[in-house]
């Protein structure tokens, strides 16, 4: 439709509490637009209470192809979780 | 690892393929094509219901069948944003549509010529289309199976607002409820095509069910539609034109008449009552938006320009 308008990244909080969550895209020319159509394109029925548009060209990710040596560092810190560690059952509240 | 084998390990586990992932070019060409054409659909398929926005009898009825509209063009937009994310381009596709090098659901090329056609269509068009979405909601592509999730979270509306207009209909006067039993006869076959030919035809089924893009053959979905419609049908008190059709208890299932191929065929070819006014009407919409399109464009370019300075 407008190869020409940018693409748009939208982020929609669904309430209060809860963080503004990746749920889709769209073409608008700027950012007031692209606000505007985010709300009839993807909160129709009060999904949303806050709406973020992020121009898709700025976001930066990890590479999926480096993707096991990038998160390997957190895989063998097994003592970062709770079930770690051995604690007697009579001990209360831990 | 391979990346190949990857993918194909991915998939058969039922996990989701992502857009930066790679993919076999196979897997991209045929996803792009299935989810243009169903985005296609959504679009096109605004029409034959649009034509009966400004005549529907009552405020409530006008405010629902405009909520309705306003959903396929939302479906439309969540659908060409997931192919995007294979490298579509927006423009691209709405040209192949408008030049008739892609398609649209068979269905959407026969008129509404009476008003219970909206409600025949929420009921049986709709129904027939939740049958064939709602095991994409576990499509192997992520950005597709979360817009089909999302696709079918509203269709349920309208399907039972569909249902609903009907049921009222039927409790009318005699001649309402004729309206309602002519528009049946008119969908009844029509609904059966949305499944496609019959598998022994149907081209692309065993790749796409490897892929996870299919996930049930065309024949198993009619099925499924038909076993789901003739209690509704039966509540309503309408009657679904086909001698044929009968329960078959060594079976579990119903038994029914195939539809008219040819006929299906022909629509898809082009020839259907309505491909060109369809085709012609999204063309006409496209090129009166230009100005629209180009005139919001140089707004954002002279508010880019500003606010560089300040």
């Amino acid at each position: 439709m407008s190869s020409s308008w940018p693409l748009w990244e939208v982020f929609v909080r669904g309430k209060r509490g809860l963080n503004h969550v990746h749920v889709g895209s769209l073409h608008a020319p700027d950012a007031e637009m692209a606000v505007r159509n985010a709300r009839d394109v993807y909160t129709r029925r009060n999904e949303g209470v806050s709406i973020w548009v992020v121009p898709a060209a700025a976001i930066t990710a990890s590479s999926p192809d480096e993707k096991d040596p990038f998160f390997e560092p957190s895989g063998d810190k097994v003592y970062r979780h709770p079930t770690f560690y051995e604690i007697p059952e009579d001990v209360p509240h831990l | 690892m391979d990346l190949e084998a990857q993918f194909e390990r991915t998939v058969a586990a039922e996990q989701r393929v992502e857009p930066r992932d790679w993919m076999p070019d196979g897997y991209r060409k045929t996803l792009i094509r299935q989810i243009a054409q169903h985005a296609h659909s959504e679009i096109i398929g605004m029409q034959p219901e649009g034509n009966w926005i400004s005549r529907a009898p009552s405020l409530r009825r006008k405010a629902i069948l405009l909520a309705k509209v306003q959903d396929e063009a939302g479906h439309g937009l969540y659908l060409y944003a997931a192919t995007e994310t294979l490298g579509a381009d927006r423009g691209e596709l709405t040209e192949k549509l408008i030049s008739g090098r892609q398609k649209y659901s068979s269905i959407f090329n026969y008129p509404t010529l009476s008003y219970a056609d909206v409600g025949v269509i929420g009921w049986l068009v709709d129904g027939a289309a939740i049958c064939n979405q709602v095991p994409l909601c576990r499509t192997s592509y992520g950005p597709y199976a979360r817009a089909m999730i999302r696709i079918c979270k509203e269709e349920s509306f309208h399907q039972r607002q569909g249902y609903e207009l009907l049921m009222t209909m039927m409790s009318g006067t005699d001649a309402q409820r004729a309206m309602v039993q002519e528009s049946v006869n008119r969908w009844w076959w029509p609904s059966l095509m949305m499944f496609g030919p019959p598998d022994a035809e149907s081209s692309n089924t065993e790749q796409s069910m490897k892929w996870r893009i299919k996930r049930n053959t065309n024949d198993e979905l009619r099925q499924k539609f038909v076993d789901m419609t003739v209690p509704q049908a039966r509540k309503l008190g309408v009657t679904l034109p086909d001698p044929e059709l009968r329960w078959n208890p060594e079976r579990g299932h119903h038994d029914f008449g195939q539809p008219d191929w040819d006929e299906f065929w022909q629509v898809v070819g082009g020839n259907g009552p309505t491909n060109a006014q369809r085709i012609a009407h999204r063309r006409k919409a496209h090129e009166d938006g230009e100005w629209v399109r180009a005139a919001a464009a140089a707004h954002a370019a002279k508010h880019a320009v500003r606010e560089g300075v300040a």
